[in-house]
């Protein structure tokens, strides 16, 4: 690890110097630092400065950013309320990461594509311009949508597609005042500049995160991954279903493991939104979803998996 | 070098660390304190083999910096037990033989102990059925409780039946 400045802070403010990186549970970036992927300056602790409280906001909740995942699925608001996302939190990592983590990292966790943490591999994530050893190597976890010749890694959370399927919104404090940035539109694809994960601006901090009104239907989280516990989604669906009148009256759905972003597709959701289920609408929705999917060689399976992930939880969520 | 200092609780001592701020909790407790009990595994948080209670609440100590935790209340296995004077749990470890070699096993020990006040206060799990239900100590929920904790001489069945033991003498007592 290389030698870094330290700082405790007392509260959340600006970063105002390039190089300082903010900490809090530090269970994702310490763990890049010893792998010399990431090597911050100055290192700004705000493992207590505050916003460690889940509050009533606007009839829904606010998560303060440093509230950390194990709280947060505990909570009973969340879990009676907004049960999708105390699943995805519980299904995402192990229960001494979870008591570290908080909600505000969690949403910066960077990508585990393999070559990204291994400085002797070209990733141009970690070295703009220095190439992709992903396009032509080991890929199996990686995304078939929305990715570039330049980057093909994966967003690799859980809690981040429960809060997209949920229209949660994240609150960030930057030298210009607060910015509320609808989740889904928080993390970045791509592109030709694959070393920015999210829309943060250098000098941003989150402060935390809201849940609009608890909506009516079934939530659901469905994660498949290489074992059934402490690993990260190959594909992962978060939904809210509605149904009225034996028909899908509203719905939202997330994907993980798909993509740079939790991936969210409204026009999915359109062919889905007012029809009456049945296994052909459900083939239907994922031909949408799945139009534009390209598989790199070992990810291929993950386009078959996604559909048949994308019928499994329409299935759970309008069966009787 | 920066240079900085903090006072830990670690088994009810005041500790006070002083050093490079890089030094993980982890290497403070094995190298400064030489508190060995405290095992070093894959040191990226994967395998469980360094978990430690920090104020009651399991954490991979190898992922965590010693200057951050100033205050903090440290609980190891050296808190939890000692030879003479074995906890409940270790005592359980012993009759079922949840181990083999024993490098995993103080891990294991702090996270089951931790995870026993997180089943008592309801916490729910991956595998919780409805997830604002209390959760039910099925064998099912204690694996995936324990899924952090990783044993490559693969006595997790002992394990288990070891954590079940405790469970059922603290409901008896």
């Amino acid at each position: 690890m290389r030698p870094f400045d330290y700082r405790r802070m007392a509260d959340l403010q600006p970063v105002d110097q390039p190089g300082d990186r903010l900490i809090a549970g530090g269970t994702n970036l310490l763990d890049l630092m010893k792998l010399d992927v990431e090597a911050p300056r100055r290192l700004l602790d705000i493992s207590r400065a505050g916003q460690d409280r889940i509050t009533e906001h606007e009839g829904g909740l606010r998560i303060g950013a440093l509230v950390t995942n194990a709280d947060c699925a505990a909570d009973p608001r969340i879990r009676a309320d907004y049960p999708l996302l105390a699943k995805a939190i519980l299904a995402g990592a192990s229960p001494q990461l979870r008591n570290k983590a908080t909600t505000g990292g969690n949403l910066c966790q960077r990508t585990r594509c393999q070559y990204f943490m291994a400085t002797d591999t070209r990733c141009n994530k970690r070295q703009p311009g220095s190439g992709c050893d992903a396009l032509q190597g080991v890929n199996r976890n990686h995304a078939i949508l929305g990715t570039s010749e330049a980057c093909i890694a994966t967003y690799p959370g859980d809690m981040a597609v429960a809060l997209t399927a949920l229209d949660a919104t994240v609150e960030v404090l930057g030298q210009g005042g607060t910015r509320l940035i609808p989740v889904a539109e928080f993390h970045r694809l791509p592109g030709d500049d694959p070393a920015r994960d999210n829309v943060l601006r250098d000098d941003e901090v989150i402060t935390g995160v809201t849940l609009p009104e608890p909506v009516a239907g079934r939530q659901i989280y469905r994660k498949i991954r290489d074992r059934s516990s402490y690993a990260f989604a190959l594909v992962s669906v978060g939904a809210v279903i509605k149904l009225r009148e034996d028909r899908i009256a509203r719905v939202a759905l997330a994907f993980g493991g798909l993509a740079h972003k939790p991936w969210r597709d409204p026009q999915t959701e359109a062919i889905l939104t007012g029809q009456p289920p049945s296994p052909a609408l459900f083939d239907q929705a994922a031909d949408a979803l799945l139009a534009k999917a390209k598989g790199r060689g070992g990810n291929d399976f993950k386009i078959a998996l996604a559909r048949r992930a994308l019928a499994a939880v329409l299935t759970e969520a309008t069966e009787e | 070098m920066a240079t900085t200092s903090a006072t830990l609780d670690v088994n009810g001592e005041a500790r006070e660390f002083q050093g490079d701020p890089r030094q993980t909790l982890l290497d403070f407790l094995r190298l400064d304190l030489k508190l060995t009990g405290t095992k070093k595994g894959c040191d990226h948080g994967q395998c469980g083999a360094c978990t430690v209670m920090v104020n009651g609440r399991r954490i991979n100590s190898c992922l965590s910096l010693a200057i951050m935790h100033d205050g903090d209340q440290i609980t190891t296995i050296e808190g939890i037990g000692t030879p003479e004077n074995l906890a409940a749990i270790q005592r359980a470890f012993v009759s079922h033989d949840g181990f083999q070699c024993g490098y995993c096993t103080p891990g294991q020990i702090c996270s089951a102990t931790a995870m026993l006040k997180e089943l008592a206060d309801g916490w729910p799990s991956a595998v919780t059925e409805a997830v604002a239900d209390t959760p039910a100590p099925s064998d099912e929920e204690l694996r995936e409780r324990m899924s952090g904790n990783l044993c490559r001489c693969g006595a997790y069945s002992n394990i288990i039946a070891a954590i079940r033991e405790v469970m059922q003498s603290e409901e008896g007592a």
